[in-house]
């Protein structure tokens, strides 16, 4: 199958710009500040993309510097703690930053915004960018907390200190905006100082040595030694490559740790910088955030609130999404009948109406899940509460071999695993991230859920055990343990064949909590959104076609003395799908499925709740396409085999709960598995491995069933 | 002159909560060492340890007016002797 959604994820932007524009890039550690900072420049005009070849995401926005003028583009680099390129992210920051990204100019000034609570830390990158010998300006975000913390910072002492531009800001109140415009505006194109730090007499001799021998820009080769030196990358210049691992054995035979100097020589720069120009008013005092961390990560009250916090969203979830669900789905069917009335009887108005509104729809009943989902995730991670989260549950996550940020991921998918999927992102680790991708559609999703109603309406209804558990209650919690425990299971399996890598560790900054800005939640939920209806959107669109003509053809003639449901179940039958569930009747037969239910099981590979739909079709029930529906549920105990048999026993039903339990039948899940791992080839082993493995349990479930004496 | 007793270099992970000590080293080479390092614990700097995660891992530490979690094996590779004077 072809997935063709790669051409969308690429920007033309730069063909429209003037190119005497300025590229002006934003860069910063997470948490600083750098997303508001971001909105309040650019206002709503913002592109989101990625970059070329990775899952970096890539935004972009215009910024009205000088009134008047054409406005500069505005790079919005990823969070980040340092330029060292050990991750995806810093190598496409160093990227922007060296002009190395293609269709991006070297940008004219960064701006590197840094936490003023949190000065130390954060100029570390600062420096780092000071390095390569860009215009920056530093912009100093939460000054007002940093004021109530009772620091006083010399904002003109700190810029003499470190060398360039430094403006204080407050955001929210719009105060120190101008000032950096003007600033900007006056360092662009300047030459920058670099930062000049000095490493140990024995290093810099080597570094003196090596930019003589390179002869020419002294102020720029420091910096590329530097890099070669202790970084990972080394010169691609044969000759020079053997100099650069000459001049490492010498340093480190001086020093085991020579590595280390150039990360200590920052530091103490900074120290030196801060120290002259900040000091404390107060003696340091519990701060808010750590009051209310002695609740929230609480040894006993910790787990609890992390448990009522989920339980509350995910029945906002469960209960805010239903009504926009149902008006998103009566709006499709009008839809699909208002065109069906007013367009000529035929194949094209069949393709629209049951082709393209029913598929489409099909899938967009479920962005107001996916869109509260993204609202919640969103307002946790922006009040400092993710990582809280991430921090309670990670000893458990690390039990499975995952990391404590595979917690909330795991944990979204059982509304909808795609913004699960999505939301694996802050997993730094490719390997980790693509473990959690993996397990993430075991959750069971609300689209499994009209199924097991289906299941347990028909043939566990009404049982109970002890006389007052409801059998179904018990199932329906049955089928999410077996979705966990085989998660687990796969997961711990996983990362030690193809995903093999070192338990992840855990190096996770705990942000001071802050009132969430609803502006940016609700912007990020759209951004999101709209991600996954452009992604997806596509190749939904492309399987929803192809499986209406699988149904639809070849065509039967109509028959005058059918009524129309009759003609429909006939047409399905004759259809390729039809033939197809002959097809594989000799291979789900072991699990005791017939042809129909064949029939029902390809066309729910589309999506899992399309099961309730085609068994209405395949068992003529009318318009019981709900999974409560009375004549559908009695047609699903009334069916019969070939021989005459009843179709559906407890057991088959059983058999097929947990069939879709495991089964990948999501085509949105696999089209964005596709996007996020840029890869066929994850979302192929993704759709093989679970078919697989469904199979197999199913088969277990089935045959061992019978063998217990069960029908 | 100074008598130091109290100077005998330990882990991070020794710490109890509220105990505060200052960097000797980070051992190690790798990636971990290094975005350690990134993040400030670097040998002279002064961390703090506020608690340990409901299971007994991870742990948080206070370093440079920040909180950061790190794990029991990531909090070993860090010596810290406790402080003489302050």
């Amino acid at each position: 199958m072809s997935i063709g959604v790669h051409s969308t994820d690429q920007l033309v932007i730069s063909a429209e710009k003037n190119p005497h524009a300025l590229t002006i890039a934003l860069a910063g550690n997470p948490n600083a500040g750098k997303t508001t900072l971001f909105n309040s420049l650019t206002g709503l005009r913002q592109k989101v993309a990625n970059y070329p070849g990775v899952t970096v995401e890539r935004k972009e926005g215009d910024w009205q510097v000088k009134d008047g003028s054409e406005p500069a583009r505005l790079i919005d680099l990823p969070g980040l703690y340092s330029l060292d390129a050990t991750s995806i992210d810093e190598q496409i920051a160093r990227d922007v930053i060296t002009g190395k990204v293609k269709d991006l100019p070297v940008p004219d000034v960064v701006v590197a915004v840094v936490d003023a609570t949190n000065l130390e830390r954060n100029l570390y990158l600062a420096t780092q960018i000071l390095e390569y010998h860009v215009p920056v300006v530093i912009a100093l975000t939460m000054i007002d907390i940093a004021e109530k913390n009772g620091l006083v910072i010399d904002i003109g002492k700190l810029s003499e200190k470190l060398g360039t531009a430094v403006v204080a800001l407050n955001v929210k109140q719009k105060i120190g905006l101008e000032t950096l415009s003007e600033t900007v505006l006056k360092i662009a194109n300047t030459k920058s100082n670099g930062a000049n730090w000095q490493l140990s007499d024995e290093a810099e001799k080597t570094i003196a040595s090596l930019t003589t021998s390179a002869n020419g820009h002294a102020t720029i080769e420091r910096q590329t030694i530097i890099t070669e030196l202790y970084g990972d990358e080394l010169p691609t210049d044969k000759k020079r490559r053997e100099v650069v691992l000459k001049a490492r054995e010498n340093l480190k035979s001086a020093n085991p740790n020579f590595w280390q100097e150039p990360l200590l020589a920052r530091y103490a720069w900074i120290e030196n910088a801060v120290h002259e120009s900040v000091h404390h008013k107060q003696e340091e005092k519990l701060s808010t955030s750590q009051k209310i961390d002695s609740i929230l990560t609480h040894k006993l009250f910790g787990p609890i609130i992390l448990f009522v916090v989920l339980l509350l969203i995910f029945q906002t979830i469960f209960t805010w999404a239903s009504l926009p669900m149902d008006l998103i789905d009566g709006g499709f069917s009008a839809l699909g009948e208002l065109v069906r009335a007013r367009m000529p009887q035929g194949l094209l108005t069949d393709l629209i109406v049951d082709g393209v509104i029913a598929g489409v729809g099909g899938v967009i009943v479920f962005l107001p899940q996916i869109l509260l989902l993204f609202f919640f995730i969103s307002l946790l991670e922006d009040t400092g509460y993710m990582a809280r989260a991430a921090f309670l549950m990670d000893k458990l996550m690390h039990g499975v071999g995952l990391h404590g940020k595979a917690f909330m991921p795991l944990l979204s998918s059982f509304a909808c695993a795609i913004p699960g999927i999505m939301a694996t992102r802050t997993i730094e680790n490719p390997k980790d991230r693509i473990a959690t991708i993996l397990i993430a559609p075991f959750m069971s999703c609300s689209a499994r859920l009209p199924v097991y109603t289906l299941m347990i309406a028909a043939f566990f209804a009404n049982k109970t055990v002890f006389r007052f558990i409801s059998v179904g209650a018990l199932l329906i919690m049955a089928m999410y343990l077996l979705g966990i425990i085989v998660a687990v299971c796969v997961a711990w399996i996983l990362k030690r064949t193809i995903l093999k890598s070192p338990a992840p560790p855990l190096v996770m900054e705990l942000p001071p909590y802050r009132v969430p800005n609803f502006v940016t939640i609700i912007q990020l939920m759209f951004q999101q959104a709209w991600l996954f209806l452009k992604r997806a959107g596509t190749v939904i669109l492309a399987i929803s076609i192809i499986l209406w003509a699988l149904a639809t053809f070849p065509q039967m003639p109509a028959d005058p003395t059918q009524d129309e449901a009759t003609h429909k179940s006939e047409q399905l039958r004759n259809s390729f799908a039809g033939k197809a569930g002959h097809l594989i009747e000799p291979v789900i037969q072991p699990l005791g499925f017939d042809w129909k239910m064949g029939v029902a099981l390809i066309a729910s590979f589309a999506a899992r709740e399309v099961l309730v739909s085609t068994l209405s079709i395949i068992y003529n029930a009318g318009d019981g396409d709900d999974a409560e529906s009375e004549s559908l549920i009695k047609a699903v105990q009334d069916a019969k085999r070939e021989d005459g048999k009843t179709a559906w026993t407890p057991l088959t039903a059983l058999t097929m709960m947990v069939f879709f339990v495991l089964a990948c039948q999501c085509m949105s899940t696999l089209a964005i598995v596709r996007r996020e791992t840029n890869s066929y080839k994850w979302p192929a082993f993704m759709f093989v491995y679970m078919t697989v493995l469904a199979y197999i349990v199913s088969l277990v479930v089935y045959q061992g069933g019978k063998a217990l004496g069960f029908a | 002159m100074l008598k130091t007793k109290a100077n005998e270099n330990l882990s991070l992970a020794h710490l109890s909560p509220g105990e505060r000590a200052r960097v000797v080293s980070v051992k190690g080479d790798g990636a971990i060492a290094r975005r350690l390092m990134e993040m400030g614990i670097v040998p002279g700097a002064s961390v703090q340890m506020i608690k340990s995660a409901p299971f007994g891992d991870p742990l948080e530490v206070r370093v440079r007016d920040y909180h950061l979690a790190l794990r029991q094996n990531e909090a070993q590779t860090i010596i810290v002797s406790h402080k003489t004077n302050e």
